[in-house]
């Protein structure tokens, strides 16, 4: 029977060339110290293979159908076998696929492994890290619920930006003026069938020219990348240390490959898919758009950039961006590759990852957003039950003023905290800024009368840090 | 692999001139019947997907109540269907805009969508104020500016009162470009 498989192989291989046409690609000599950095690549490319699969499953039963989506998404969610299950793995794989492709570009960057003669690896890199994201915006959009109609609208008021042709390039993006039955089978066109062509290519010719360069070996302080001699210093060190990429390099994908599903899969069980927001019925006034936790980072940027700047950085940032890391390796492909002899890459690195983890943590709390709901004042808080203050502090809130406005740990964040408001400021400071606003700051001078704003302001004069002399703390 | 290919030398005499022309002559004919083949799909293709942009589907008179319906001074949101939605749009063909009475006849009729980026504003009507939940833009009842990022008041619908009801102007999504500003 063995002799009988192994007689077939040969045949099939033989008339199929397989060894012939894969075998040079997996025996190919890869440096025997390419240990664990060097896993992200490969970890990315399986993420997509995830993703692959399961949103193949996924269009088994998903509409594109801006009236049926919704309705699909919720059959799929609560009653398909393994469509909860599925729709996580898909979320979490997207995750996955965006953190991994952030590693290998951050330790390609790191190495310098995107110098001479793999410039175009990186660049190809780049775009796929480009694709990625699209993928990552239009699949949030596919899961059609309020939050995905809205971010359809703030995606059209973002392209509106950009100057003569702005206008075109939103109306391109709703299918039309408004949201409506073309909008959500235009990004199920682009996300299904567009991009992820775009992303079979790229990835084809980056692993063609993963072979063709070979793997960058890890970097020794001091060995300077020369064009002249690279080629024939690195074949040289292949042919001395290199062993074959199958199996003696590859076992470190596969370990690493695996683990990321296991745990892909885990989060997918146990946390499961992102819950469905409402209804994409644009006449539901009570919504909250944010973007998926990897473009949250971006939608804190869009609150926080300087009014007079937003026009221009809201299209010139990612266009030089985008331009900066295409050109990477041509504006610099030689010379040392060890992070230690260029201590600026680690720098912008750390920068990048620091910039995005705060604007992220803000995007998670954004503090910018008034508070629609804050839950009332309470008599502890407010210090009385009758009277100016207490009269005051329901004038606090029906005007608004706690939207905005933390006082002893409650209300919103957009405004300074009003805690202890009436150490700082005095009674006529805080008339003038009631009825003035400020930069920030509505004026209320139209919206509010004489004996509200007598009450508002004993309210606020009330807020005083308590005397030290042992007195009970009422902020939590 | 097949490692039989011929290069420019084969057979084993120097090429004519006539057969290199020929050559020259077949490879601009096959890139140039490549090109053809590419614009018999791609006309088709780009004038599809781009075809909805230039659906004109605005602009359509429509009603939302009687006069009376609505009290002066109050700002309520009305609930619109665009007249002009393709068959399956379902819920999607609604629409929500802030209607606001300010005396007996004249009414102003605000977009929702806050002019930073869109989000639909709220109205909080014990502060009299309009506010944005994604980045905090903050309105008057007016519709100007009271803070955050926005850079020009909310737009208005056209609004006009006949028969004893009140008819909105179906319109576009604003979309706020930096070249009008």
């Amino acid at each position: 029977m063995k002799r009988f498989l192994a007689g077939t192989w040969r045949w099939l291989d033989d008339r199929f060339g397989i060894s012939a046409l894969i075998g040079p690609s997996l025996k190919h000599l890869v440096p025997r110290d390419a240990r664990w950095w060097y896993v992200f690549g490969s970890a990315t490319m399986l993420a997509f293979i995830v993703q692959v699969v399961t949103g193949v499953a996924l269009a088994f039963s998903y509409t594109s159908s801006a009236s049926q989506a919704y309705e699909t998404l919720q059959f799929i969610t609560n009653q398909a076998p393994f469509g909860s299950f599925l729709r996580g793995m898909h979320y979490f794989g997207a995750s996955a696929m965006v953190l991994m492709v952030g590693a290998h570009m951050a330790q390609t960057f790191l190495f310098g492994s995107y110098k001479f003669p793999r410039e175009m690896n990186w660049t190809t890199g780049v775009l796929l890290v480009g694709f990625t994201l699209v993928m990552g915006f239009t699949g949030q959009l596919l899961r059609w619920d309020q939050t995905a109609a809205w971010s359809v609208v703030v995606a059209a008021e973002q392209a509106g930006r950009v100057p003569l042709i702005g206008n075109f390039l939103a109306q391109f993006i709703l299918g039309g003026t408004t949201i409506g039955g073309a909008t959500l089978s235009r990004f199920f066109a682009i996300h299904v069938f567009i991009m992820p062509e775009l992303m079979f290519v790229f990835i084809g010719i980056h692993l063609m020219l993963v072979l063709r360069h070979g793997i960058a070996e890890p970097p020794t302080a001091g060995e300077e990348v020369d064009p002249t001699t690279y080629r024939r210093e690195y074949e040289e060190l292949m042919r001395k240390t290199g062993h074959p990429f199958w199996p003696d390099g590859a076992w470190r994908d596969f370990v690493f490959g695996t683990g990321l599903i296991i745990v892909i899969a885990l989060l997918a069980y146990f946390v499961g898919p992102p819950v469905l927001d409402k209804p994409p019925d644009p006449s539901i006034l009570h919504a909250d758009p944010r973007p998926d936790w990897y473009l949250l980072w971006y939608f804190a940027l869009l609150a926080l950039i300087p009014r007079e700047l937003e026009g221009y950085l809201m299209i010139l940032g990612p266009v030089v961006i985008g331009i900066l890391l295409l050109a990477a390796p041509i504006l610099n492909n030689r010379g040392e590759r060890a992070p230690s002899r260029r201590p600026w890459s680690i720098a912008v690195v750390l920068l990048s990852v620091i910039m995005i983890g705060s604007l992220w943590i803000v995007g998670a709390n954004s503090p910018w957003s008034p508070n629609f709901d804050p839950p009332p004042l309470t008599e502890k808080i407010i210090g009385a039950t009758y009277g100016p203050i207490f009269e005051g502090a329901r004038v606090f809130q029906t005007k608004g003023c706690l939207n905005c406005h933390l006082i002893s740990g409650n209300g919103g964040r957009r405004g300074p905290d009003l805690t202890y408001i009436g150490d700082k400021l005095s009674e006529n400071d805080i008339v003038i800024r009631i009825v003035n606003g400020g930069v920030n700051m509505p004026a209320y001078g139209n919206s509010i009368n004489p004996n509200e704003l007598r009450q508002l302001t004993a309210f606020l004069q009330s807020r005083k840090r308590p005397m030290p002399a042992g007195l009970e703390m009422t902020r939590p | 692999m097949n490692e039989a290919t011929a290069n420019d030398s084969t057979p084993d005499r120097p090429l004519t001139p006539e057969e290199i022309t020929r050559r020259r002559f077949l490879e601009k004919l096959c890139i140039g019947l490549s090109g053809i083949c590419a614009v018999i799909l791609g006309i088709p293709l780009v004038g599809f997907v781009v075809a909805p942009i230039f659906r004109r589907t605005t602009g359509k008179w429509i009603s939302v109540g009687d006069i009376s319906d609505y009290e002066v001074g109050k700002t309520v949101s009305v609930t619109i269907t665009d007249p002009s939605s393709l068959p399956w749009a379902g819920i999607t063909a609604k629409n929500a805009l802030w209607l606001r009475r300010v005396n007996e006849g004249e009414f102003i009729a605000f977009s929702v969508n806050c002019t930073h980026l869109g989000c639909p504003v709220r109205w909080l009507a014990d502060a009299g104020l309009f506010m944005c939940p994604c980045h905090g833009g903050v309105y008057y009842s007016d519709g100007t500016v009271a803070a955050g990022p926005p850079p020009k008041p909310l737009i208005r619908y056209d609004v006009r009162t006949a028969n004893g009801q009140v008819q909105i102007k179906t319109m576009a999504i604003p979309i706020t470009t930096t070249t009008k500003l």
